[in-house]
């Protein structure tokens, strides 16, 4: 038996009210509902205020750099595929700086689950636009609105038939444990794009904002590809969540726990005789 | 004629095939019994283009690239007229009957006749050529059938009739050229193996068992070798989105346990240096091939240059202990790229191998590598007691690595400045403490540096000072110079970092010391002036995209010695 407190009880340096403490506790009860203990996973992160969460639990962790989270994640998988892998970042880091490794890790398929905390802002370096800011989102860096279109994240990997594809909300902590449990439990690629108010620094997409405009999904093939580009496109006085798109594409395939390999010297040789 | 053994070159438009021909001609070679030496220049394209195969055939160890060629293989008119300068006394020239050889010594093939199908031409270019060489048929005909074996009995025999016709035809011509007879056959069988083949050898003697990369000349063949060569091994490969990601997928891969490498070429490089410092702080080993061509940018794809030695030294921010190696030939690539993996696991830190181009392309013949005799490579741990600190503070600051895993305690590793269980603080003392921890492995990675090499005389007039891949070069240009003043070689296998208690002697005790780069602005020796105050006295420098040779450094050294 796994419990919740298995996981601890750390101090952080998140602000009072923060979307990421719900996020955090979700992600523990998660695990322990599905009865993985701490030593049975990996969480890798990148860099910002969502990062530092596997630094408040117990888990074997590698906080790794901002944008990178996707291919330390991978690397990690690849050398040891018995153990789960989760990576953890805000949208800046995900969709921003590591723009190009999301839509390389939905093409890869590795069987991995990204939560990406979304509060459609830069939290840690203190409120910039990030890819999923809106249209005219005024910044201290944007101070005539944000120019660009924002990144829709879950359309663009519903497009790409990612394995699986989510919504929650740090708001609905009940729905992201069981959408967090099935990602997890999904093989291949699964994304988790968790809406969460950042009470510092996004002043326009706060709690508020988004409880009056999600609403949990009913009736929803995610099966079916078509349908879930038409819910994948829903973003503004009504916000669909839930599992969005379920594909059944095979997985990355995994061999065997490298820390443990040894070579044969005989395939060695073998090898080295192929170059006489 | 050449006295130091036949230097043959085939040229020709990318995608005639001329690769196809020198290396099964350069394999007939080493089981002939012959030593060998490649110098691959071609272009980087992949049709069209004017690209050649050199090879040097001999009876004695080679050590570099030869200016001037025994025997031209023109498969087109271009190839003659660009090489004909080059043509050394005695030469011959093996061509197509329609084109024009004008007065020169040559052998006008009928690959028509000798073969309808153009499909066959190579193999008749080849047969000419190994028949001209005083190759025996027997090998040719052996090195077809392994070749061809997956197309076929029937490709096979086409092939075998062709290279006898070949052969034939040859002995029926009158023709002036002197071969050099191989060899005793007893000599054992060699391999033939280039630079980047080594690597890939030594890093599987290693028990590299990861590689992630993104494509780039001339660095892929490293990845290429371990992809065809590794699945009986146990390897996992992953060709990333880029180099950013190449880097950190390896860190990743490292971290849960895998022995891993990463291969790229200077631009590719430059993309990892966050990957590099990362590895750095979060102890990490990593070993990283950086294979030179000459940048800025872009540069000149398919050249040779070592112009990223200070990229190498340096890159990657913040402070933090790495080893730079630098091997000069096949042999040198296959046991440091051993070493590497130990000295990265052993010190957790970010090793390179740096190379270039010509190394990386060049095929020589070696004994094969003795893997029994190879010492053993540090590994981390898979298990520890509870309440284990990953960067727990030590001697010499190695923190015993423990790689994650079920039933074991956690594993928590930090790109932040972080404490003795891995988790991220700004306290000052901290800091020190653990910068500080980090860079007194480099007192370690001190201990364990290559000597550089020492060849000729004690206190010559003349000390040529080189690195990397220039070593064979400057050998050949000290048996050739013509002087009365006395010369020596020094070689340093590994440039950083350097411990000036293992040559600064050797430096002082020399008349004139000549820094030999292929670079423009005499990295190496700017580093050694850094590190221990010597200065140079004259520099010799090539950075035209070729290679160093014996006669580049003998006229880089008229009016010294
Ligand atoms: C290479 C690099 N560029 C920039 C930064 C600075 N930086 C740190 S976090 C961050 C953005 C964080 O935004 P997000 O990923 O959305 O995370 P949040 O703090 O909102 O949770 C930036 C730009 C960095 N650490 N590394
Ligand atoms: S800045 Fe925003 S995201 Fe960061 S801790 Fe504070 S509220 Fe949360
Ligand atoms: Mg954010």
């Amino acid at each position: 038996m796994v419990s919740i407190e298995d996981y601890g009880e750390f101090q952080t340096t998140w602000c009072p009210g923060c979307g990421n403490f719900p996020i955090l506790a979700s992600v523990k009860t998660a695990l322990a509902e599905m009865g993985v203990a701490p030593s049975e996973v990996m969480i890798a992160s990148g860099i910002g205020q969502a990062a530092k969460l596997p630094h408040y639990m117990n888990c074997h962790m590698f906080n790794g750099l901002h944008g990178r989270v996707l291919p330390l994640a991978q690397g990690m998988k690849l050398a040891n595929p018995d153990m789960r892998v989760l990576c953890v970042s805000g949208d800046g880091c995900s969709y921003g700086e590591g723009g190009n490794h999301f839509l390389a890790a939905i093409r890869r398929n590795l069987d991995i689950t990204l939560l990406v905390h979304d509060n459609q802002i830069y939290g840690l370096t203190k409120g910039q636009a990030s890819p999923t800011s809106a249209l005219g989102h005024v910044t201290k860096t944007q101070p005539t609105g944000v120019r660009s279109a924002p990144f829709n994240p879950i359309a663009t990997a519903v497009a790409m038939k990612a394995n699986f594809v989510a919504r929650a909300f740090s708001g609905e902590p009940e729905h992201l444990v069981s959408v967090i449990k099935e990602a997890m439990d999904h093989p291949g690629f699964a994304l988790v794009d968790i809406l969460q108010p950042c009470v510092s620094f996004n002043k326009v997409n706060t709690f508020g904002w988004y409880k009056e405009r999600t609403y949990l999904l009913k009736d929803h093939d995610a099966s079916d590809w078509g349908a879930a580009m038409a819910v994948a496109d829903e973003f503004g006085d009504r916000i669909p969540l839930g599992v969005i798109y379920r594909n059944d594409r095979e997985a990355f395939p995994l061999g065997k726990r490298l820390a443990c390999s040894e070579y044969d010297r005989n395939d060695l040789k073998a090898v080295m005789q192929s170059y006489t | 004629m050449n006295e130091n053994g036949t230097n043959i070159v085939v040229g020709g438009a990318a995608g005639q095939g001329l690769a196809t021909i020198g290396r099964l001609m350069s394999r007939a070679a080493v089981r002939a019994g012959y030593h060998l030496l490649v110098d691959q220049r071609y272009m980087s394209r992949v049709r069209g283009g004017h690209n050649t195969f050199g090879m040097r055939v001999g009876t004695e160890p080679l050590y570099g690239p030869a200016e001037g060629i025994d025997i031209l293989v023109a498969l087109n008119e271009e190839t003659l007229e660009l090489h004909r300068g080059e043509l050394a006394e005695g030469a011959i020239v093996l061509a197509g009957e329609e084109i024009d050889t004008g007065g020169l010594n040559a052998l006008r093939i009928p690959f028509k006749k000798l073969a309808p199908k153009p499909l066959f031409h190579n193999t008749v270019a080849l047969g000419v050529l190994g028949a001209t060489l005083c190759n025996d048929v027997a090998i040719l005909e052996a090195l077809l059938a392994e070749t061809f074996a997956k197309k076929g009995e029937e490709v096979v025999r086409a092939n075998v009739d062709v290279v006898r016709a070949a052969f034939e035809w040859v002995s029926e011509q009158a023709f002036d050229f002197s071969c050099i007879m191989p060899p005793e056959p007893d000599a054992p069988t060699r391999m033939m193996v280039n630079g980047n083949e080594a690597i890939a050898l030594g890093a599987l003697a290693a028990g590299c068992n990861f590689v992630s990369f993104y494509p780039m000349t001339p660095s892929t063949s490293v990845a290429q070798a371990l992809i065809d060569k590794g699945a009986p091994l146990g390897l996992v490969h992953e060709q990333a989105e880029d180099e950013i990601a190449a880097a950190n997928m390896a860190v990743g891969a490292s971290y849960a346990g895998a022995r891993a490498l990463v291969t790229t070429s200077g631009g590719g490089f430059a993309l990892m240096g966050e990957g590099v410092s990362l590895a750095g702080v979060s102890e990490t080993p990593m070993v990283f091939v950086v294979a030179q061509r000459p940048g800025p940018a872009t540069g000149m794809a398919t050249r040779t240059e070592q112009g990223d030695l200070d990229l190498v030294v340096h890159a990657g921010h913040g402070e933090f202990p790495r080893a730079v190696l630098a091997p000069a030939d096949p042999e040198q690539c296959f046991h440091l790229a051993h070493r590497a993996f130990d000295l990265a696991e052993s010190f957790q830190t970010p090793v390179f191998l740096l190379t270039d181009q010509y190394l990386a392309d060049s095929y020589r013949d070696v004994e094969p590598f003795d893997i029994d005799g190879l010492p053993p490579v540090a590994r981390p741990m898979t298990e520890a007691e509870e309440g284990y600190k990953r960067y727990v503070l030590t001697e010499d600051g190695v923190s015993p690595r423990l790689v994650p895993g079920p039933s074991t305690p956690l594993v928590r590793a930090d790109s932040h400045e972080h404490d003795e269980a891995g988790r991220i603080t700004e306290d000052g003392m901290n800091r020190v403490v653990q910068n500080s921890k980090r860079l007194d492995k480099g007192f370690g990675l001190e201990d364990e540096v290559v000597d550089p090499d020492y060849y000729g005389e004690d206190a010559p007039d003349v000390l040529l000072l080189c690195w990397g891949s220039s070593l064979g070069a400057c050998l050949d240009a000290m048996d050739r110079a013509e002087t009365d003043k006395t010369m020596a070689v020094l070689h340093f296998s590994q440039v950083y970092p350097l411990c000036e208690s293992l040559f600064l002697d050797d430096l002082e005790k020399a008349g004139t010391v000549v820094s030999v780069e292929g670079n423009a602005t005499g990295q190496f020796a700017k580093l050694v002036a850094r590190e221990t105050g010597f200065q140079v006295d004259e520099y010799v420098l090539r950075f035209d995209g070729r290679p160093l040779t014996a006669e580049y450094v003998l006229a880089g050294l008229n009016g010294i010695i």
